[in-house]
């Protein structure tokens, strides 16, 4: 094939100088290079998300479709109360019991706490830094409130589950020890730093003309803040807020150091709580591969992964429209 | 600007580099082996480390690499090939040992190389110093939930277990439980030792685990019935099996050891090996009788 381009090159670029022809046939050829190796970096990377998503599908289909897992489990048997105990997750018993209510409210008691603490203070903590801080005290902030996404996770859930519980039961009188506030302490440690890195370049994309023009209409600081700024950088808080609860609902390491796991269906933030991350962390070690509780474990996986995708459409779809209408403001 | 041949050409290359990869079998035993390879149980995880350890500065020869991650792991790892060496807190079930004739193609061997006794932790200020074998079933079912009805404060009892692939919690399930589902509020934790510091930091908490794990925090004293005498663990309850919690901590190999395993087990069972098991907080077997 390179023999073919360069034979068919020759003839068609009959009045260019010769030196200046090869230079441009060798550079042609590195780009071509160059961009068949990003491409196959591209390539490589979705065919990875690809094959994972089509191995965890795989596991989880028995659920559906294999009679031997119905005997022990049925898809309706993931959500409907079992007889006599009812939403119990107790899959190593004499009779199994695979509710998988407890665990997704699980998950999401602890995201909300988690976004609940972590949103409104990176939002303010965003606003600051972008809006007021002066630059010296920028470039110390904002690297210092990102440097905390890079603290491990373990590291994070063992200073909750050592030192924070206690204070944390001190101070709310929790009935127990690890509970979801500490969890969702914990996790905000986590999304904090997404949130807040986000939002601030949010913030900071807004043009200076928008400010401008708002100050020059006579609006207080306040009012440009809150009436021009925000509902401009909206989409980009947004989005931030999307990938904060992605962040929060697919931590595995904190929540199962910091939560108990103690798979209850309540509203209590002062409970022992198990997340769907965590079941799957503790139990995909032991079973046995093809069991039913293996191709539970995967369909909780999956299921776990269609709650997140649905969020990141419908936020991704949410921001879109957003930014239509702000441009369609601007106008 | 992508055409669909080159798409497909790249992604068959993808794929054939994917397949090129493959995994190594180090459960391969051979004579000249000097590397042994050993995974399972938590509560035996210390004590492994610790007698590879001091064979290793006995044997130079020789690396032993000791990991946790449950007995229920470490069986699945014995029956799949990767480990040389399973420790395991429960005896094997007999669909776990015809799983590894299956899969290996020979029986599993079993050594017993310890003994552990199962204590009952509660935080070191409860009044509470001794409890039935029924009591504490009761407790864990989820049927007694507060600490009054065993001579403590008018407080709920907060219970503290294992995850379901640990092997103390198949042990406590089946001689405690009766074979029973513990109670959904029981919180598991990964490990004993993370077990025994959250015991430690409640007043409120009772857990379980190997005895070695015991510091900081009270051991209760166990009746085997409400009538029975309570029995506090030790080396002679549980060497004559009085301490009703008491079990043999065992390693379990694929057909026969190879010379160097061979070696690493007799060395384990024997006297310089049950005194790191001493040293560690476990018992010794009882001498042969």
């Amino acid at each position: 094939m390179a023999a073919t381009a360069r034979t068919l090159a020759r003839p068609a670029t009959p009045k260019a100088s010769p030196g200046s022809d090869a230079l441009r046939r060798r550079v042609r050829w590195v780009e071509r290079g160059a961009e068949t190796a990003i491409m196959l970096v591209a390539i490589t990377s979705i065919v990875s998300v690809l094959l994972i998503l089509i191995f965890v599908g795989k596991e989880a289909l028995p659920i559906l479709t294999s009679a031997a897992v119905h005997r022990e489990v049925t898809p309706l048997g993931l959500i409907v109360p079992h007889p006599g105990s009812g939403f119990v997750w107790q899959p190593v018993s004499s009779d199994p019991k695979y509710n998988i209510l407890p665990l997704f409210a699980g998950s999401l008691k602890i995201t909300l706490i988690a976004l609940m603490i972590s949103v409104p203070l990176s939002l303010l903590a965003a606003l600051y830094v972008a809006e007021f801080a002066g630059k010296r005290t920028r470039e110390m902030v904002k690297p210092a409130i990102e440097l905390l996404a890079g603290i491990p996770s373990v590291v994070v859930g063992f200073f909750a589950l050592a030192v924070m519980s206690t204070l944390v039961q001190r101070v709310f009188g929790t009935e127990h020890r690890l509970n979801a506030l500490v969890a969702g302490i914990g996790l905000s440690f986590a999304v904090c730093p997404i949130v807040f890195s986000i939002s601030e370049d949010a913030l900071r994309a807004v043009p200076d003309t928008y400010r401008a023009a708002a100050l020059a209409l006579g609006a207080p600081r306040s009012e440009t803040l809150l009436r021009v700024v925000v509902p401009a950088a909206a989409p980009g808080i947004s989005a931030a807020i999307v990938l904060g609860f992605g962040r929060a609902i697919g931590e595995t390491m904190i929540v199962v150091l910091a939560s108990g796991n103690a798979a209850l269906l309540d509203a209590h933030v002062g409970r022992s709580t198990r997340t769907v991350t965590a079941t799957i962390a503790q139990e995909l070690g032991e079973v046995v591969v093809g069991s039913p509780h293996y191709h539970v474990l995967f369909a909780l996986g999956a299921l776990l992964f269609v709650v997140t995708l649905l969020v990141n459409v419908v936020g991704e779809r949410s921001i879109a429209r957003m930014r239509a209408r702000a441009r369609g403001a601007s106008r | 600007m992508l055409r669909p041949g080159r798409c497909a050409r790249l992604l068959s290359l993808v794929l054939i580099a994917a397949a090129c990869t493959r995994t190594v079998q180090p459960g391969a035993t051979g004579l000249g082996k000097r590397n042994i390879t050993v995974k399972g149980s938590d509560t035996m995880v210390i004590l492994g480390q610790r007698w590879a350890e001091e064979y290793m500065l006995a044997a130079p020869a020789v690396t032993v690499q000791v990991t946790g991650g449950g007995s229920g792991t470490g069986i699945a790892a014995l029956i799949n090939g990767t480990v040389d060496i399973c420790q395991a807190s429960r005896p094997m079930t007999d669909v776990e040992k015809a799983a590894v004739a299956v899969k290996r193609g020979e029986p599993a061997m079993e050594t017993r190389v310890a003994l552990d006794a199962l204590a009952i932790y509660v935080n070191e200020a409860s009044p509470v110093r001794q409890m039935s074998i029924p009591a504490l079933a009761r407790i864990y079912r989820g049927e007694a939930t507060s600490w009054r009805d065993f001579g403590g404060p008018d407080h709920a009892i907060v219970l503290y277990g294992r995850e379901n692939n640990s092997g103390t919690y198949a042990y406590f399930k089946e001689h405690v439980l009766g074979g029973r589902d513990f109670a959904s509020a029981t919180q598991t934790l990964a490990g004993t030792s993370a077990l025994a510091s959250a015991v430690k930091g409640d007043v409120y908490g009772i857990g379980y685990g190997g005895i070695a794990y015991s510091e900081g925090i009270r051991v209760l004293a166990i009746k085997a019935t409400e009538d029975a005498p309570a029995v506090v663990p030790s080396l002679e309850t549980a060497q004559d099996g009085s301490y009703p919690l008491s079990r043999p901590l065992y390693f379990y190999t694929a057909g026969d050891p190879s010379l160097t395993m061979t070696k690493f087990i007799t060395w384990v069972t024997g006297p310089e090996g049950q005194k790191t098991t001493t040293l560690v907080g476990y018992y010794p077997l009882p001498a042969k009788s």
